[in-house]
């Protein structure tokens, strides 16, 4: 239970520690020490087994579905990396207490800081791939959020969001990797995949598993070409890279090639890969590193190269290189993480990192100038510090690679010169800063800095000699362990000791330090050679070329296609119309036209097509007068009535009449606030290419309808026509559909026309356009609005057409009819009036607040429906009955009829809810009182 | 017991029209809250209406008590019940902050709109029948442009018209189909429709082809699949922040249709045309991803770039959906809820952002320091680690899931490298915006504008974010019940048995 606790006590601290600083900065400093030592405490009951060599795994279900556990695992290896992470970490927090100034906010600092502790717990601790994974991305995270953490600083902005790039990359085609690797094992349970390294080698798709998994380690890393993300995060606070970019961090990418390396190694691909990688690095990053000016950046090229000294070491896939490698990993998170403390005490105390102005310190500081020197002394890998040890480990691996390999010296002549660079950069590093002269124009004083600012280097120091000096009774317990988890198998014997005898190891060494001592001593012309080189070989060149080119590809292709165009969408939606009907027919393979036998041809019909292909044309070519081709298209409407009462469809010809009237009213009342004449806007081309699109989905319209109609189908209307009467109670089957059998659509359609006059009222809402004062012949517009005749005509029309439409409604379900003509025929009389008499006349009559009305046909029809549901009828179930009434004589009541009532009130409310407010909008541009008028209704 | 299936879409139509009615009578809280008492029915409806169909029944209610084919039949299966649950819960809290926000004191049609929205959506994945979907996307156009307009501007009404006249335009595809199909088919019950299609014979093959895949072209509108994804960006960016959030729904109204009628009518035992849908959806999503990423990159503004983000979002859902195998239709819609909440948390973020710099608004450049930035900033991280699919969050889990689903596939190299591929651009993109407004802000905006009751703008987006953090946490049973609609779904006999066969699932009056 406890490893899950040990993972999560660091990341909820980070809530706490965050919040307890309002109290005051340094209770988020105390809080985050406590929530370490809380981790580290939960972690200790379980440390003695991992010592004794047990495998501790502890699993709780998350989702099994996706192989996905909160399974987290102890070994000797994850108890190395463990006792790194926590220990330097709780270093870190008591050097970052008196590192940060007053203006930096410590809680965000150390919330972020423990948030990165936990999930660098989780990578270490994990024991199923995925959870691994989790981990590993938010390491990515919470470290660009300590990168950013000056984030006034543009360096540290860029730097924070190069670091997520890369290693987010990285992290992607880790993901990859581990999901091929649980595909090839079945699991994602490293206890399963570390068995089944046989299997794993064998499988077809080793090859790019490797790859991706080795692009997730070789990013982290800071491998060659990923490296150079790693000298911009120094941009990040000195403690900060003390502890994520030189301890733990990234050494995650080393862990997982540790981890897997029972699995991954022993392959060619491996070695070449690993090795080449490793070897590319530790050679780039030992060059570049000597020639910094900033202390910073010398480190981090250091860390560079030493990470590239470990992966190197694992590539070679020999147990002794690993365990050398595993060796490596601890001495350099202990001397590079003083390092940088040391390089924060400096910054600290001088103001400035570089190293052309910071010089002889010694004077000035020469405790910590001590620590410093001991801690490079094990960089450079000088005897009887822990550096040494390691490192002559290596030189012994690459050694014996010498022996089995023709090429080997190759590679021995590679190290050795990495080896060189090392001790002449260490040499620059406690020389130039401590030595060599005066301080130049320094900001500040330099002096010692205050005690517990020293302490966490002093004890690194300390673990750097007493591991350096009297490794086997120190640090050899702990590597044996980690060894023999990493590999899976005992390890090798190897041993320790600082003297093993006269042979090329030692001779190595000794070629290092002297080379070292000669090429610092020699240092100019070397300078010079990679000031020439700047700029050359500059991976951050290519990375932010890459990324710029990445940023005006997307612009390219989002601008191609994104134009802010309706007509480019439209196209686009015609376009794939097209193209799906041409698939779905050519696809097909059944011919264009069926098997039902035509129809002769009569007159009627002949001369109704004709006219309308005709009026059709006819408003193509007059749509640059648009009231012209209004009228026009007008016509096409009357001819489709005309063809509806052809084919002994009054209704639907009833409706279409009625609509037709509606429309047109609308549309001119529209087009008046628009230009009278269309101008020619498109370019020829586009025209002929509009003109190809109308005839080829015109044709494919066309070609679709023809192969319906000449193919024998058997709907399902046979039903409705038997169960109309008895079923529904109506005679005119189309009502009973429309108010009956479908009256859900219907209840749809008339929610549809109800949101329609929402929008446009929603559309016209302080909107205000200006009309014209005269027409495009220059006669002013209107000059007597509301001829008296003609008004006093259309108030004695309207009794009489409410009462056709009365009586429309009342025979909608047997006969010819219904609601929604009704309706209309409402709503064109009461237009009339507006139109005839003036918005203001008709108002002082008739309120201009349709909503209710809208709002109660809507509930009479919902109502209607409702009525059978709490009868245990489904919605809208209909019932009808036969009433004699004395006069009137035999009378069906339905209530569908009800239903039909609220299509009818809803058809009412909405098509004067829109006229209306065109209306009045249309007025508002000629009189002022009707613009007051208009404020007052817009107030509903 | 049949008569649950209607009510989700009753309790809309009825509070909308109520609302509707008492505009000018009731006063504005009582407004809010009717709409809210509404939505949270609906909530409380939805969660009883998936434990009744979590056991694989089907519940249909054959309105007017028509028996189908002839009437319209509502069909709740476990498919529709999960949209149902997403759909009122996003409602909720889409309302709530458009209440906290004030977005609905514009005009008083925002209410009856919203809930007549909700009519549309409930509506949509209720109906059992083409030609009553057709109807509710009507309805749902129609709210939409009325909710989209909703605060008035040049930039709406522009929006708003791109918006309505294409998908007048689509609607008018929708007939064409419609027509087509019921014209060699002589049905509309998309049961029926089934059980035609498997009988189709070889000389209709031809129209019912045409007639199926215009269908998929009008859904493909609707959820913004490549080519005919430009209109989601402009519009969604133009719109208010609690419309924009109601619209992450709307995308996946199209995915539903294309679900629904790709598993039913055009299913596994479709003959000839099983699987039409298929073909065309992968690669189609898979370009979707691919644009839509580039599109976050390349956006100069805020909202724009959360707009191609949904693109992403679709995409990486269609192609999961795409995959036609019960794991990833499981994946695909469990990333469907994931990404509505995800995407309605991140457009709300999104104007808090635009109002708090002044004349600046959201568009990606340097600007001042945002009142209340170190909760928006935190908030921005959270939805951007969701949106982008980064650990540990339910996003992670989504695509994770999507991606072993895609492992079955042959083709599994490519969809892995495009699904990866758009998750860094991804990164990119939303890290770029993130460090451009929160961590190289200066001064304060010139006009700050008063913030009023940040913590009631917040409460809504936390809540959001809960729903995804619960997703995570209880990602395993989320995803066993996806995965059992995914079953339900590739077994549409049940369906067809359930709605065309008389008393096997149906009320009897």
């Amino acid at each position: 239970m406890n490893l899950l606790f040990v993972v999560l006590i660091p990341l909820m601290g980070a809530g706490l520690t965050a919040w307890i600083s309002r109290f005051g900065r340094l209770w988020s400093a105390w809080m985050a020490g406590l929530v370490a030592l809380a981790a580290l405490g939960c972690l200790s009951p379980s440390v003695l087994a991992a010592f004794g060599g047990e495998t501790l795994i502890q699993r709780w279900p998350w989702i099994p579905e996706l192989g996905l556990e909160l399974a987290f695992r102890l070994d000797g290896l994850g108890l190395a990396f463990t006792a790194m992470v926590l220990g330097i970490g709780l270093l870190v927090i008591l050097y970052a207490r008196y590192y940060l100034s007053e203006r930096d906010d410590m809680g965000r600092f150390y919330a972020f800081l423990l948030l990165f502790m936990g999930s660098m717990l989780g990578v270490v601790l994990a024991e199923n791939l995925i959870l691994l994974l989790i981990f590993w991305e938010m390491t990515s995270l919470s470290s660009f959020l300590l990168i950013s953490y000056w984030r006034h600083e543009e360096e540290a902005r860029n730097g924070a969001r190069m670091a997520l790039a890369v290693t987010g990359f990285g992290g992607l085609a880790m993901l990859g990797g581990f999901l091929l690797l649980g595909e090839m094992v079945g699991s994602y349970d490293l206890s399963q995949i570390l068995q089944a390294g046989d299997q794993v080698r064998a499988d077809p798709l080793y090859t790019p598993m490797l790859v991706l998994i080795l692009l997730g380690a070789f990013t982290k890393s800071a491998q060659f070409p990923f490296h150079f993300w790693l000298p911009h995060a120094m941009a990040a606070p000195t403690p900060v890279s003390a502890y994520l970019h030189s301890a733990t961090l990234v050494k995650a990418g080393i862990f997982v090639l540790a981890r897997l390396f029972p699995v991954l190694s022993g392959t060619i691909e491996w070695n070449w890969l690993v090795v080449g990688t490793g070897l590319t690095t530790l050679l780039v990053g030992a060059w570049f590193a000597l020639f910094q000016h900033d202390l910073k950046g010398l480190l981090a090229y250091s860390t560079i190269s030493h990470l590239g000294l470990i992966t190197l070491l694992f590539g070679l896939g020999t147990p002794l290189a690993a365990v050398a490698g595993i060796f490596h990993v601890l001495n350099h998170a202990t001397f590079k993480a003083s390092l940088f403390m040391a390089a924060g005490i400096i910054d600290h105390e001088c103001g400035t990192r570089d190293m052309r102005r910071v010089n002889g310190l010694w004077r000035y500081m020469p405790y910590t100038a001590t620590l410093a020197m001991v801690a490079a002394a094990s960089m450079a890998g000088v005897p009887l510090f822990n550096g040494f040890l390691s490192k002559e480990m290596f030189f012994t691996e690459t050694a014996s690679f010498l022996a089995e390999h023709p090429m080997g010296w190759l590679l021995t002549v590679a190290v050795a010169f990495a080896g060189i660079m090392a001790v002449a950069y260490s040499l620059r590093f406690s020389h130039d800063v401590f030595f060599n002269g005066e301080p130049v124009n320094l900001p500040r004083k330099p002096h010692e800095p205050p005690f517990w600012m020293k302490a966490p280097v002093e004890i690194l120091v300390a673990i750097c000699l007493v591991v350096g000096i009297l490794p086997a009774l120190t640090v050899a317990p702990l590597l044996q362990v980690a060894a023999a988890s990493l590999l899976q198998e005992p390890p090798p014997s190897y041993d320790l000791a600082i003297w093993h005898g006269f042979g090329l190891p030692v001779v190595m060494s000794g070629v290092a330090l002297i080379g070292g001592l000669v090429v610092y001593a020699e240092r100019r012309p070397l300078f010079e050679i990679a000031d020439q080189l700047k700029g050359r070989l500059d991976a951050r060149a290519v990375f932010d070329h890459l990324l710029a080119r990445l940023y005006t590809f997307a612009r390219a292709v989002t601008g191609v296609l994104d134009r802010g165009s309706l007509q480019r969408l439209i196209l686009l939606l015609l376009l794939s119309a097209i193209g799906l009907g041409l698939a779905g027919a050519i696809g097909s393979g059944s011919p264009l036209t069926g098997e039902r036998p035509r129809m002769p041809i009569d007159g009627v019909t002949l001369f109704i097509a004709l006219a309308l292909a005709l009026v059709s044309g006819a408003t193509l070519l007059l749509h640059r007068l648009r009231l012209t081709a209004l009228i026009v298209m007008g016509a096409i409407g009357l001819m489709v009535s005309l063809l509806f009462v052809k084919f002994s469809a009054p209704d639907l010809a009833l409706t279409q009449l009625t609509v037709e009237v509606v429309t047109v009213v609308l549309l001119l009342l529209a087009l008046y606030f628009l230009p009278a004449r269309s101008p020619a806007e498109s370019p020829l081309w586009r025209r002929l290419r509009d003109l190809g699109l109308a005839l080829a989905a015109g044709g494919g319209a066309g070609a679709l309808a023809w192969s319906i109609l000449t193919r024998d189908y058997d709907p399902i209307s046979d039903y409705f026509l038997a169960n109309s009467v008895p079923g529904g109670g109506g005679h005119n089957v189309v009502n009973v559909i429309l108010v009956d059998f479908r009256g859900f659509d219907t209840l749809g359609e008339i929610s549809v026309l109800a949101l329609a006059g929402l929008g446009i009222y929603a559309m016209l809402f302080k909107l205000h356009l200006p009309g014209p004062m005269h027409n495009p012949l220059g006669r002013p517009w209107n000059w007597d609005r509301h001829p008296d005749i003609m008004a006093a005509l259309a108030r004695l029309l309207l009794p009489l057409a409410l009462l056709v439409s009365v009586f429309i409604f009342l025979r909608g379900h047997n006969q010819p009819g219904g609601g929604f003509i009704a309706g209309l025929v409402t709503a064109a009389a009461l237009i009339m009036q507006y139109l005839t008499n003036g918005v203001a006349w008709t108002h002082r009559r008739v309120s201009s607040n349709m909503h209710p009305l809208i709002a109660a046909g809507l509930l009479v029809a919902t109502g209607t429906g409702l009525a059978s549901l709490v009868l245990g009828y489904p919605f809208l179930t209909s019932t009808f009955t036969h009433v004699h009434w004395p006069v009137v004589g035999d009378f069906e009541l339905a209530s569908a009829m009800i239903f039909d009532l609220g299509v009818y009130l809803v058809v009412v409310g909405s098509t004067l809810l829109i006229l209306v407010h065109l209306g009045l909008m249309h007025s508002a541009s000629h009189t002022p009182a009707i613009e007051a008028m208009r404020g007052t209704a817009w107030k509903s | 017991m049949s008569q649950l299936a209607i009510l989700p879409i009753l309790v809309p139509l009825l509070a909308g029209t109520l609302l509707l009615l008492t505009r000018r009578w009731i006063p504005l809280d009582l407004r809010r809250g009717l709409n809210l008492s509404a939505a949270f029915l609906q909530l409380a409806l939805a969660a009883l209406l998936l434990s009744r169909v979590e056991t694989g029944d089907i519940l249909v209610h054959a309105l007017g008590n028509w028996p189908a084919p002839y009437g319209i039949v509502l069909v709740a299966d476990r498919l529709a019940a999960w949209m149902l649950l997403i759909t009122a819960a996003l409602a909720c809290f889409a309302l709530l902050f458009a209440v906290a926000k004030g977005t609905d004191r514009g005009s008083r049609h925002f209410h009856p709109l919203f809930q007549l929205q909700l009519f549309g959506l409930n509506g949509a994945f209720l109906t059992g029948d083409l030609f009553n979907l057709f109807v509710f996307f009507e309805i749902l156009l129609l709210a939409s442009y009325g909710l989209l307009l909703h605060g008035g501007g040049a930039e709406r009404v522009r929006a708003g018209l791109h918006f309505v006249a294409l998908n007048l335009v689509g609607s008018t595809l929708f007939l064409f189909a419609a027509g087509t199909l019921y014209g060699t088919l002589g049905t509309l019950n998309m049961a029926d429709l089934a059980v035609a299609v498997s009988r189709v014979s070889e000389e209709n093959l031809g129209p019912v082809r045409v007639g199926g895949l215009l269908l998929f072209g009008v859904f493909a509108l609707k959820t913004a699949l490549f080519p005919l994804h430009l209109w989601l960006p402009t519009t969604y960016a133009a719109t208010s922040a609690a419309v924009a959030a109601l619209f992450a729904i709307m995308t996946k109204v199209g995915a539903y249709c294309l679900l629904r009628v790709g598993t039913l009518v055009f299913g596994p035992d479709a003959g000839p045309l099983a699987g039409l849908y298929a073909d065309w959806l992968l690669p189609l999503a898979v370009a979707t991803l691919i644009l839509g990423s580039l599109g976050a990159l390349a956006a100069t503004r805020l909202r724009t770039q959360v707009g191609y983000l949904v693109l992403v979002s679709v995409g990486l859902l269609l192609t999961a959906l795409g995959l036609s195998t019960r794991s990833g239709m499981g994946a695909g819609l469990y990333y469907l809820a994931h990404t509505t909440f995800a995407t309605a948390a991140l457009f709300l973020i999104a104007e808090l952002i635009a109002n708090g710099r002044g004349q600046l608004s959201d568009r990606l450049d340097p600007g001042p320091v945002i009142p209340l930035a170190g909760w928006l900033g935190g908030l921005f991280f959270v939805s951007g680690l969701l949106m982008t699919g980064l650990p540990p969050l339910s996003g992670f889990v989504g695509k994770l899931a999507v991606l072993r689903a895609t492992l079955e596939t042959p083709i599994w190299p490519w969809l892995t490298a495009a699904i990866l591929g758009s998750s860094l651009l991804g990164i990119v993109a939303v890290v770029r915006s993130g460090s451009l407004l929160f961590l190289r802000a200066e001064g304060r905006a010139e006009d700050p504008p008063p913030v009023s009751a940040p913590l009631s703008n917040i409460l809504p987006i936390l809540a959001l974010m809960g729903i995804c953090l619960a997703l995570t946490v209880w990602a395993e049973p989320v995803l066993k019940l996806m995965t059992e609609v995914g079953e339900q779904l590739l077994r549409p006999g049940d369906y067809i048995q359930a709605v065309l066969a008389p008393n096997a699932g149906r009320a009897s009056p």
